[in-house]
């Protein structure tokens, strides 16, 4: 019997900075333990400020999840103050959203995710050739391809937002700048050039066959594209054999229209989903370094220990729904909207779960945007009234590309009393609880195998990969 | 030219903005320029003890670096000792690595506010003791002494903005690698001229509307936002209206204000963000090089003036009376 421990990082092509400690035995993870090592105190920064700077403010908390951030404040304050948006200005904000919600996913995958097939490591294996022409770091077909459609997505950021990121269009009211004829038909051209992007590249196919798939089965026999390399990669490395999650999933439901959420809300337990109960969630500091007790978000605090004690390993705090640990992200989305391959991959919680979770939502995700642009107005209202308010409290709960993203806001004399942020990889990449409990990655890495002398377990670099964490979100 | 960039107390939004550069895109445009990407946190392969292998490298002087570009501010807390960034896998706050690096590179850059003063990072109460590379907010010697120099005798160069226009990082480094950025090509607070020589006000789609101080009173009208909503684009350093963002997009084409985000300490504006303070009802942030009796006169004057159909399409989400549709003034 072999025990060693292994110190991973910095652990690059996630956003932000992480630090992953292993403990190894007889060639598999026996423990993982997951530190975010920045702290930068947002929700300290905030408090004492007029509540609409939160708008400014908050979007800056990330560069990749900052509409997510942006949009999770103007909720907030919308429900503190009464405002509204009307049904066109919700429906450009879901655009707004949704941009960048798929601009992640697609340099998720093409950036962050599948470099890693590309190494040496795996040079002889039947795929490899073709991993290291689409994906090599900065060189790969796939890589430049990438860059250039996510940045003309963008350009659909620019008309309705200004620019990306840290956009200040999204409004509790609406959005800042209403669309003229000639930007709808400007968008809907370059969504149609993403499509084809789409197409060519990561599905081989009509975004539409991929979107219809229903069974693993069929996914298994997806060949074409980046898509169909991602499944031989898969099934040679047995990914769907590794990383799996607790199996246990929330989402808050994305994109908010006058009609309900786009994506339904819910929380899936064992196959079945349910309604999410927002005031079972807690966070837990037992494993953090922070002061105080485990609360709800609208009554948290955020008091750094400054000591950094040693039974604490991590700046991130311990969010739990009901107490217990909760993996959030496009696979919960879209198993808890209901789609029959989401549902199956649900059940399978693996690191090709999540990446598939991810492809579908991809393919969802372009049919949506298609029809809100179709459906933009250019003589309807995108703003309402935006009221001043003196004291209230909100919440803003949306869904970021990697997993549900909620702000907590508390008014009293026209100031910001408290803000609490619970973002996506706060879920995902928690530390243990008081009762011991480890996070979703943490438990997820338990098994992973790691072969005699590796120092930066490959295994190790696809599961946690595969969660796309943001690490400056997490702690924020 | 080689390149190490690291990112320490920031939003990676610089980073995810360069990523936007287009017409070449990002990577043919480095790789093309014969600029050799040591390593990157967000973009590439190398992660964990194959990064920690080339910085043991560069600090042992066996790789000598070109350009170290930091992202993000430089956390000094709690109580001085960094620690609230302990770069990954390396037990050594990020504090300590930049200033082991730095003195090390042929030149440094600064990508973003936070790197440059602190930026958001500071914002509030400063909690974690954020600090910019050279500077403090607008007090010299951050992270770094006030007075340092790289190998080339360059200051930290500031490519400040929150976040950074993608052009404004290639631009630097473009010119950087055929060394042809001197010294007197930084403002003096350390930014380069090419963007920072501009005013966000100069080709602002709303100056007709500033023209006749047509003011919007709310987000989302179309008229001069300096003088109600917050807007300093007539003080703040940049060619965002020039160089559009993301396509066609600026701030102010936003229908937002503009924030100044180039500028130290823009992040405590003392009023918020987007509420222009104002004094007897005269707004207290005039444009910095401009008599204020010469304004005031000049604005009473021009907002009698105003034609109606700027004054309407100001108060308005769109256009209303297009240019021509109506005859005479008011």
């Amino acid at each position: 019997m072999s025990e060693r421990q292994l110190l991973v990082g910095p652990f690059n092509r996630v956003e932000g900075d992480l630090e992953i400690k292993l403990d190894i035995r007889d060639g598999q993870v026996a423990a993982a333990y997951a530190n975010s090592p920045l702290f930068r105190g947002f929700e300290m920064m905030l408090p004492g400020k007029d509540p609409r700077d939160a708008l400014t403010l908050t979007p800056r908390i990330c560069g990749i999840c900052s509409v997510s951030q942006s949009a999770a404040a103007a909720f907030a304050l919308a429900e503190a103050s009464g405002a509204r948006m009307p049904a066109q200005g919700a429906l450009a904000a879901a655009i707004l959203h949704g941009v960048e919600n798929m601009a992640d996913h697609v340099t998720h995958f093409h950036l962050f995710f599948m470099p890693d097939f590309a190494r040496p490591a795996y040079a002889g294996r039947a795929w490899h050739d073709r991993a290291v022409q689409r994906f090599t770091a900065l060189q790969g077909s796939a890589a430049r391809a990438t860059a250039e459609a996510r940045a003309r997505l963008f350009h659909i950021a620019g008309t309705l937002g200004g620019k990306w990121p840290h956009t200040l269009a999204i409004q509790p009211g609406g959005v800042t700048r209403a669309p003229a004829a000639q930007d709808r038909v400007r968008m809907l051209a370059t969504l149609r050039s993403f499509r084809r992007y789409l197409e060519d590249g990561l599905f081989g196919a009509p975004v539409e066959a991929f979107a219809a798939l229903t069974t693993i089965a069929e996914l298994e026999a997806w060949e074409t594209g980046d898509a169909g390399l991602f499944m031989a990669i898969s099934a040679d490395l047995g990914l769907h054999l590794s990383g799996f999650g607790p199996r246990r999933y929330l989402s808050f439901g994305a994109y908010p229209l006058e009609g309900g959420r786009a994506m339904a809300p819910g929380l899936w337990d064992n196959g079945a989903v349910t309604p999410y109960d927002a005031t079972q969630i807690t966070e837990d500091l037992s494993h953090a370094w922070m002061l105080g007790d485990t609360a709800h978000p609208t009554q948290g605090q955020t008091l750094p220990d400054e000591d950094m004690r040693e039974s604490a390993y991590s700046w991130c705090k311990a969010p739990r729904l009901g107490g217990r640990v909760t993996e959030v992200g496009a696979l919960a989305r879209q198993a808890i909207d209901g789609h029959p391959l989401a549902q199956a991959l649900a059940a399978e919680g693996s690191t090709r779960a999540r990446i598939a979770g991810r492809l579908l939502e991809i393919a969802r995700l372009q049919l949506l945007l298609e029809d809100w642009a179709r459906a933009l107005d250019p003589d309807a209202r995108f703003m309402g009234d935006q009221p001043t308010v003196k004291a209230g409290t909100g919440a803003g709960l949306v869904e970021a590309a990697r997993g549900s993203l909620g702000h907590w806001l508390r008014i009293e004399g026209g100031r910001i009393a408290s803000y609490q942020i619970v973002a996506p990889t706060t879920w995902n990449f928690s530390p243990r609880d008081a009762t011991g409990t480890p996070g979703p990655v943490e438990m997820a890495l338990v098994g992973a195998e790691v072969a005699e002398g590796e120092e930066t377990p490959l295994s190790v670099q696809h599961i946690v990969r595969s969660f796309d964490p943001c690490m400056v979100c997490t702690v924020h | 030219m080689n390149l190490l960039w690291l990112q320490s107390a920031g939003c990676g939004g610089c980073t995810m903005s360069l990523l936007c550069a287009e017409d070449p895109n990002v990577f043919d445009l480095l790789t093309d320029a014969g600029i050799d990407l040591l390593w990157h946190p967000s973009i590439s392969v190398e992660t964990g003890a194959e990064v920690r292998r080339l910085l043991a490298r560069i600090e042992a002087g066996e790789e000598t670096l070109d350009v170290l570009c930091v992202e993000g501010s430089i956390v000094t807390g709690p109580k001085g000792t960094g620690r609230y960034h302990m770069l990954a896998g390396t037990g050594r706050p990020m504090l300590d690595w930049v200033r082991s690096l730095a003195p090390l590179a042929r030149d440094v850059v600064a990508v973003g506010t936070c790197a440059a003063y602190g930026g958001v990072t500071s914002a509030g109460g400063n909690p974690a003791g954020a600090v910019g590379l050279a500077y403090d907010g607008k007090l010299k010697g951050g992270a770094l002494p006030g007075d340092f120099r790289a190998r080339s005798g360059r200051p930290v160069i500031n490519v400040a903005g929150c976040p950074t226009h993608p052009d404004w990082v290639t631009e630097t480094l473009l010119l950087l690698a055929e060394d042809r950025l001197a010294a007197e090509d930084l403002d003096p607070l350390g930014r380069p001229r090419f963007y920072a020589d501009n005013l966000v006000h100069h080709a602002c789609t709303k100056n007709e509307f500033y023209e006749y101080k047509a003011s919007a009173r709310e987000l989302s009208e179309m008229g001069c936002m300096m003088e109600h909503l917050g807007c300093v684009g007539t003080q703040a350093h940049a060619d965002c209206n020039i160089r559009p963002w993301n396509g066609s997009g600026s701030c102010t084409r936003g229908n937002y204000p503009c924030i100044n985000c180039t500028a130290p300490e823009f992040e405590e504006p003392r009023h918020p963000f987007t509420e222009t303070p104002t004094l007897a009802g005269i707004p207290i942030g005039l444009p910095s090089d401009m008599p204020k009796a010469w304004f005031m006169a000049l604005a009473s004057l021009s907002k009698a003036a105003t034609p109606k159909r700027i004054d309407v399409n100001a108060h308005s989400d769109r256009l209303k009376i297009p240019p021509g549709a109506e005859k005479g003034g008011k």
